[in-house]
């Protein structure tokens, strides 16, 4: 970015900015037109903690992957991990559904809690972690079984047996992809169209009525078209659900998320590791960013 | 390089016609090696066809041989009724013993193994799949026949075992397709290993693990030394279900014994018998092609 603006040098660019963002709060003063929320109502009072992570440090083997992450994400909010490729967003947020402990050589120091409850802690069973957590992956991964079946397997396992069919279509209703198939219920879910597909994965998840749902990259392999349906779902999920999304766009971040992490990573000491550089709310990581890393990645001028 | 004009006619100059002839050599001599292999199979087919059409009937196909080999030279009447039973006796109990132990194994290796462990199973799945069927025979008759007398289900034995790394091979690789984003999707919801296992993997690898189930009891069938050692009847004329307590007639062995017997009507014998058996083997491999493709296309869609 800075070689396509020769004539402002990053001294002028930082010089400039807060006027800028003083006039027009809601816009970040950059090359990056990035469209960001209004600013959330300050709730610090009211917000409940669903995690708590305090100096989490992820291992994978000897290598140190993510160092020293400290933030809370709160009930009924959606919280965007953004950052480049291999910052270790998805490892934390794969982390707090237990979905790395199949990862040879994972391990994770510091305190991971949720709800109060170490989620780390000996005893606690990751299937029953994760039957309160669900997550939604980079690509869709609709079961090769029927739209009906996809959705009805779970909770059918889990002893969610009655009312099934209500069960079913509400969670297709509440993933907003019931018009879509409700004449087609017994046909194969692999026949969906890639948006339809990740829709029928969130109506998965919610069907058996997690408390978290953890989405990483859920957008990534599909269009436009798609992924703005999936982003008006995730603003309808949120006040049932606590969201955490993982995503590489930042203007889907900007777009959907009330608060945001930015991570990157530290190449120092010939290591790389992933850090949480800033944590705040969207708005003001995006217009007001207190580290000059995140201002240069959410402008643009990253690496 | 001087030696090459570029502005001369782009004809072959150099080396380049020597290269094209050893080139044209090497590919001709491949070209003709894959047609020998088809041309094999195909003389074989027709050959056994052209011998044992003629002796193909109802009555071979239902009903027993007539009289003890060792009485009649030519035996006028009579059919493999009873072997083909034997045979599917036989398959059918080594078929059963063999499918559960190969695809637990095959589970074993795909979903619980540590890598330290699948290597080590993988390569005794190999070397006992390369053991010759004639020891395994060989053992299960010292084991077993010695000081208990011949029965059908110790064949069966010996069929399974040569099964097992057959279905547990297929098996693995089947479940091995399963995208791992599928059992992701599962324990992501809350769903426990066991369950995804069962309820998601082995169904989604379904295919696989009966097309590796149908080629092992094609192979199986036409396993003769187990036959010839644990389940030679010396009187093919009987017919008997006691798959537990005696030898039963068999198609390898009523092959065996209908060409060592000599007579134009015996070899013809043979060779219906030798038809059936080949039919058998070809239609189940067929089958179990058609399954496989159809279930890698269910999975990779």
């Amino acid at each position: 970015m800075s070689e396509a603006t020769p004539t402002r040098s990053p001294e002028s660019e930082m010089d400039d900015r807060p006027a800028e963002v003083e006039a027009t709060s809601s816009n970040v003063a950059a090359p990056l037109a990035i469209e960001v929320q209004e600013e959330a109502p300050d709730d610090a009072a009211t917000r409940q903690v669903v995690f708590d992570l305090h100096d989490v440090n992820v291992y994978y083997g000897q290598a140190l992957a993510v160092a020293g992450v400290t933030l809370e994400i709160y009930k009924n909010h959606i919280t965007a991990m953004i950052g480049p490729s291999g910052c270790g967003k998805s490892t934390i947020v794969r982390s707090l559904n237990r979905m790395n402990d199949s990862v040879s050589g994972f391990r994770l120091t510091g305190q991971c809690t949720y709800h109060g409850n170490d989620l780390y802690a000996s005893g606690v069973d990751p299937v029953e972690v994760r039957r309160r957590i669900g997550m939604v992956f980079q690509r869709p991964n609709p079961f090769p079984k029927s739209i009906y079946d996809n959705i009805a397997w779970a909770p059918r396992i889990l002893g969610m047996k009655d009312n099934l069919d209500e069960r079913v279509e509400k969670a297709l209703r509440g993933a907003a992809i019931w018009d879509e198939v409700k004449d087609r219920l017994k046909s194969s879910a692999l026949g969906l169209s890639g948006g339809q597909q990740q829709r029928l994965c969130i109506a998965r998840s919610i069907a058996i009525e997690p408390d978290v749902l953890l989405l990483d990259e859920p957008c990534s392999a599909l269009d436009p078209i798609s992924t703005a349906s999936v982003e008006d779902l995730m603003q309808e999920l949120k006040s049932d659900y606590t969201i955490v999304i993982v995503t590489h766009n930042m203007q889907q971040a900007a777009r959907v998320a009330e608060r945001t992490a930015f991570f990157s990573l530290d190449v120092s000491e010939g290591r790389r590791t992933g850090i949480l550089v800033e944590y705040d709310e969207t708005a003001k990581l995006f217009t007001r960013p207190a580290d000059k890393r995140t201002e240069d990645y959410v402008t643009g001028r990253f690496g | 390089m001087a030696s090459v004009d570029y502005s001369g006619p782009l004809t072959p100059t150099g080396n380049l016609r020597r290269r094209r002839v050893v080139d044209r050599l090497a590919r001709g001599s491949a070209t003709a090696a894959a047609f020998l292999a088809v041309a094999i199979l195909l003389i074989f087919i027709y050959s056994i066809v052209q011998h044992g059409a003629s002796v193909i009937s109802f009555s071979f196909l239902t009903k027993n041989p007539l009289e003890t080999f060792s009485v009649s030279g030519n035996a006028p009447v009579g059919g493999i009724g009873n072997a083909i039973i034997g045979s599917l006796l036989i398959v059918a109990i080594g078929t059963l013993i063999a499918l559960p132990i190969g695809v637990l194994i095959a589970l074993f290796l795909t979903e619980f193994a540590s890598p330290r462990w699948a290597g080590p199973v993988r390569l005794a799945l190999d070397l006992l799949y390369g053991l010759p069927s004639i020891v395994i025979a060989l053992f299960l008759y010292g084991l077993l026949v010695v000081g208990h007398g011949q029965a059908g289900v110790y064949a069966s034995l010996a069929l399974a075992i040569i099964m097992v790394p057959l279905i547990a091979r297929t098996t693995g690789e089947s479940l091995g397709l399963v995208p791992k984003e599928l059992r992701d999707a599962s324990l992501a919801l809350g769903i426990s290993r066991w369950r995804t296992t069962v309820g998601l993997t082995i169904p989604s690898a379904f295919g696989g693990i009966v097309t590796g189930t149908v080629l092992a009891v094609a192979r199986a069938a036409g396993e003769t030394a187990p036959v010839l050692l644990l389940s030679n009847l010396a009187n093919p004329i009987q017919t008997s279900g006691a798959v537990f307590s005696q030898p039963l007639n068999n198609i390898p062995w009523d092959i065996y014994n209908f060409s060592t017997e000599g007579g134009a009507t015996n070899f013809a014998k043979a060779w219906g018998a030798a038809l059936v058996l080949v039919t058998f083997v070809l239609v189940a491999n067929f089958i179990a092609r058609a399954l496989y493709a159809r279930s890698r296309r269910m999975i990779t869609r």
